[in-house]
């Protein structure tokens, strides 16, 4: 039943069971995607709002914008790969099958770790050439965005890590089912955010 | 795991079991003792907030009296009386206190989706209002900036609490929105997700409705407060110039340049003005059950109420401005916002409407709740009102800034919000403790409060008409605020006093009931909604026994023509329903 005929319904009309014995979901999804997509729109409206006062902030007079550095390009290429894992990871989960599951699925975390790690490095290498926070507001955005994003791929990394230690002490991927879609799901929505976080830093 | 439809969802949802008391009341995760603990705390931060406004009062009624009330602590005690009222009492009260309990009980869950989520929740929610309180104890004191917290004087050396002070605060509200984050996924979910067999949304009561909009509206709006606080703790302790501009203070320039404190303001009323619905619906929702159950009458107008609170929710968004009038922007704007502004009166109206329509010729009982309710509908109809006046550009304009705006900000979310809050303790009181409070000190509770604020809060908006500006710590000698009124000003601290002191009657009634109260009936006031179903009250560990309830109607089956009992409980089956012998052979 949509959304819009469940709201328009007349229960003072109604009586009786409704809908069977089965309880009520709005959505045939499990309780916790339903909570992730909501944690998603929250978070989107954090960035975006990240990204409104970029785009305010740039129009007054002191902006000074950056040369973002090219290593950006190769530390994006590490979170599409990662993301790209998780995928085959859930892929395999998706059929039923378990060959290659953990190894994707660890392989998927490795290399998020792998981006959080080149992006302090690019962060020290934009220091070094003088370009540090509160050295002017270009700069100031540029820390504060791709800190917050990767405060949201570690709090992802503690889902993954629990998942990781639940495959270590001996349950089946297949238990896991939900944890790696989920986990997957989250990682494309973190790759999508940066690469519009990565367009609107090079959009000075 | 692909969607598997709960067909056996009496032993579907796993329970923590707790082991020892610690676990059972301190961290617990269970609904009812999870809301219980954030319904006390609010209440606690609630009370530190009232004795701060008295503190205010006494300053405006009596000036030159009083040695401990500086300037400092004047500003001080408007600042944290703001926020502590706004977020930590009404929103953390109305959503982790109630919400808390009445989801699971109203859906007919065991209990929240996440538990463990749930009680982390809390305890963020805690430290937020620990790290809140420190800044009373740091150097400089909490600060003054006034709860909007409105750059480039937040951080500047004549505010108040300018370098400790903001920093806690900007802390405990990020701290704040985390809090609320986990409770909110947890109550949305909760209610989309884990409703029992035959609970279609729209047999929701609206109490359920209300908390399920307000908290979509926090899960979207606290992002802005969060991105707010995050920019401004970075202009604060990191020297980015994010909201500060290039400013001199006492002859120096500071090391700032170039922000916009506009952008600030935007973003805080992007957040502020959702902030006013998620304390306003939860209430709506409230008050409806409350006002239908002692009107022995269906709520009018279910279904016109779902979709106000829906549409109030979604309008809420596109208001924000008119809380700028006064900080200058394109008329264009001021025009869209003054439209919006007044479009969201209809729903609200229409809601109104409604309340009133539900008394008309029901069996009114005038039971505590009942008088609380019956006098929200007063003091809200008041307070919406004056908001039409300041919702349009023109009149803003002069009224900005003046104890106009306080009377009307207090009337609507105020006041009105605190006397559901007092209609809904009472009401459910019987249910959380299974003991009934003391009705003769409810009602005397209810008259010094009701008539207390009117007494308060009346004669500010003549004192707004006269042009006396708000937030200031004396008035003095001025050419146009004729002297009586200061002897307005001395009556209105008179009766902040007395009505802040009959705020004990109620906090003795409540403990002293816990105690000593009559046992309370499972069912007092002959509720349909499921929560007064439970087998058990107070409801223990799980909620609903063995097995979990059915539902067969809305939770609004009163006074059914030709039925025996006066209300029909959502649990019950039609062919259950005992009809008048009359009506039987009617038919």
């Amino acid at each position: 039943m949509s959304l819009f005929k469940q709201i328009t319904e007349k229960p003072w009309e109604r009586k009786g069971i409704i809908g069977g014995l089965k309880p009520e979901g709005t959505f045939k999804s499990p309780a916790e995607r339903v909570a992730l997509n909501f944690f998603l729109i929250a978070a989107s409206i954090v960035f975006s709002l990240f990204g409104v006062s970029y785009y305010i902030r740039m129009e007054l007079p002191d902006w000074l914008p950056i040369a973002e550095p090219t290593s950006l390009w190769f530390n994006t290429g590490l979170l599409v790969l990662s993301s790209v894992l998780f995928q085959w990871a859930r892929n395999v989960v998706g059929n039923g099958g378990s060959k290659n599951v953990k190894l994707a699925f660890f392989g998927g975390g490795v290399f998020a770790i792998l981006f959080i790690a080149a992006q302090l490095q690019t962060w020290e290498e934009l220091q070094l050439t003088g370009v540090y926070l509160s050295s002017n507001p270009a700069a100031d955005f540029y820390f504060l965005l791709t800190g917050l994003h990767a405060i949201h791929i570690a709090g992802g990394l503690y889902v993954w890590i629990k998942c990781v230690f639940r495959m270590v002490t001996g349950a089946e991927a297949k238990e896991q089912r939900l944890s790696i879609e989920l986990c997957t799901v989250y990682w494309h929505f973190l790759l999508v955010v940066w690469l519009v976080i990565f367009a609107v830093l090079a959009n000075t | 795991m692909a969607y598997v439809p709960l067909a056996d969802q009496d032993h579907e949802q796993e329970l923590h079991h707790p082991h020892s008391w610690v676990e059972k009341y301190v961290w617990s995760q269970d609904h009812k003792v999870i809301a219980i603990q954030y319904g006390g705390t609010a209440v606690l931060v609630g009370f530190v907030a009232l004795v701060l406004s008295l503190l205010m009062r006494m300053q405006l009624g009596f000036p030159e009296t009083f040695d401990l009330i500086d300037p400092n602590a004047y500003y001080q005690s408007v600042t944290m009386h703001g926020m502590i009222m706004v977020v930590y009492m009404l929103t953390a009260l109305l959503l982790g206190g109630f919400g808390n309990y009445m989801i699971p009980l109203m859906v007919g869950a065991r209990d929240m989706v996440f538990p463990f989520l749930n009680m982390l929740s809390f305890w963020f929610y805690l430290l937020s209002v620990l790290i809140l309180l420190a800044s009373f104890f740091v150097g400089g004191g909490p600060t003054g900036a006034g709860w909007t917290l409105y750059p480039p004087q937040t951080s500047m050396a004549g505010t108040p609490g300018h370098d400790m002070g903001i920093v806690l605060m900007l802390v405990s509200l990020a701290v704040f929105v985390v809090a609320f984050t986990m409770g909110g996924l947890n109550y949305v979910t909760t209610i989309l997700q884990y409703r029992t067999r035959g609970m279609t949304l729209m047999r929701l009561p609206l109490t359920v409705w209300g908390i399920f909009v307000a908290t979509v509206l926090g899960l979207f709006a606290f992002p802005a407060l969060l991105v707010s606080c995050i920019m401004m703790m970075f202009d604060t302790l990191l020297g980015t110039s994010f909201f500060m501009p290039a400013i001199i203070e006492s002859g120096t320039p500071m090391d700032y340049e170039g922000g916009s404190p506009i952008l600030f303001q935007h973003l805080f009323w992007f957040f502020g003005h959702p902030e006013v619905y998620i304390v306003a619906l939860p209430a709506f929702g409230l008050v409806s059950d409350v006002l239908s159950t002692h009107a022995r009458k269906n709520i009018f107008g279910y279904r016109m109420m779902v979709w106000a609170i829906i549409a109030i929710g979604g309008l809420s968004f596109i208001v924000w401005a008119h809380h700028m009038y006064v900080s200058g922007m394109n008329p264009y704007f001021g025009f869209f916002f003054a439209t919006t502004t007044l479009i969201i009166a209809v729903p609200t109206a229409l809601k109104v409407y409604n309340w009133v329509l539900t008394l008309w010729e029901g069996d009114i009982r005038l039971n505590a709740p009942m008088y609380f309710a019956i006098g929200f509908i007063f003091t809200f109809i008041h307070g919406g009102l004056t908001g039409l006046f300041l919702g349009n550009v023109v009149i803003d304009l002069p009224l900005s800034d003046t104890y106009f705006v306080v009377a009307h900000f207090h009337m609507v979310m105020g006041v009105s919000p605190v006397l559901v809050i007092f209609a809904a303790i009472y009401h459910w009181f019987p249910k959380v403790s299974g003991r009934m409070y003391h009705e003769g000190l409810a009602k005397a509770h209810f008259w010094i409060t009701f008539l207390g604020t009117y007494a308060i809060y009346l004669p500010m908006h003549y004192l707004g008409f006269l042009g006396v500006p708000r937030r200031y710590y004396a008035i003095g000698e001025t050419d146009f605020i004729p002297a009586s009124a200061q002897t307005l000003n001395e009556s209105i601290t008179i009766a902040a006093l007395i009505v802040g002191a009959a705020q004990l009657i109620f906090l003795f009634n409540i403990l002293w009931s816990l105690r000593n109260g009559a046992k309370a009936d499972p069912n007092p006031w002959g509720s349909a909604s499921l929560e007064w179903q439970t087998p058990d009250t107070p409801p223990v560990h799980g909620n609903w026994g063995d097995k979990l309830p059915t539902v067969y109607r809305w939770a609004y089956d009163y006074s059914v023509p030709g039925a025996k009992s006066d209300f029909i409980p959502q649990n019950m089956a039609e062919e259950d329903v005992e009809m008048e012998d009359s009506a039987a052979k009617g038919a």
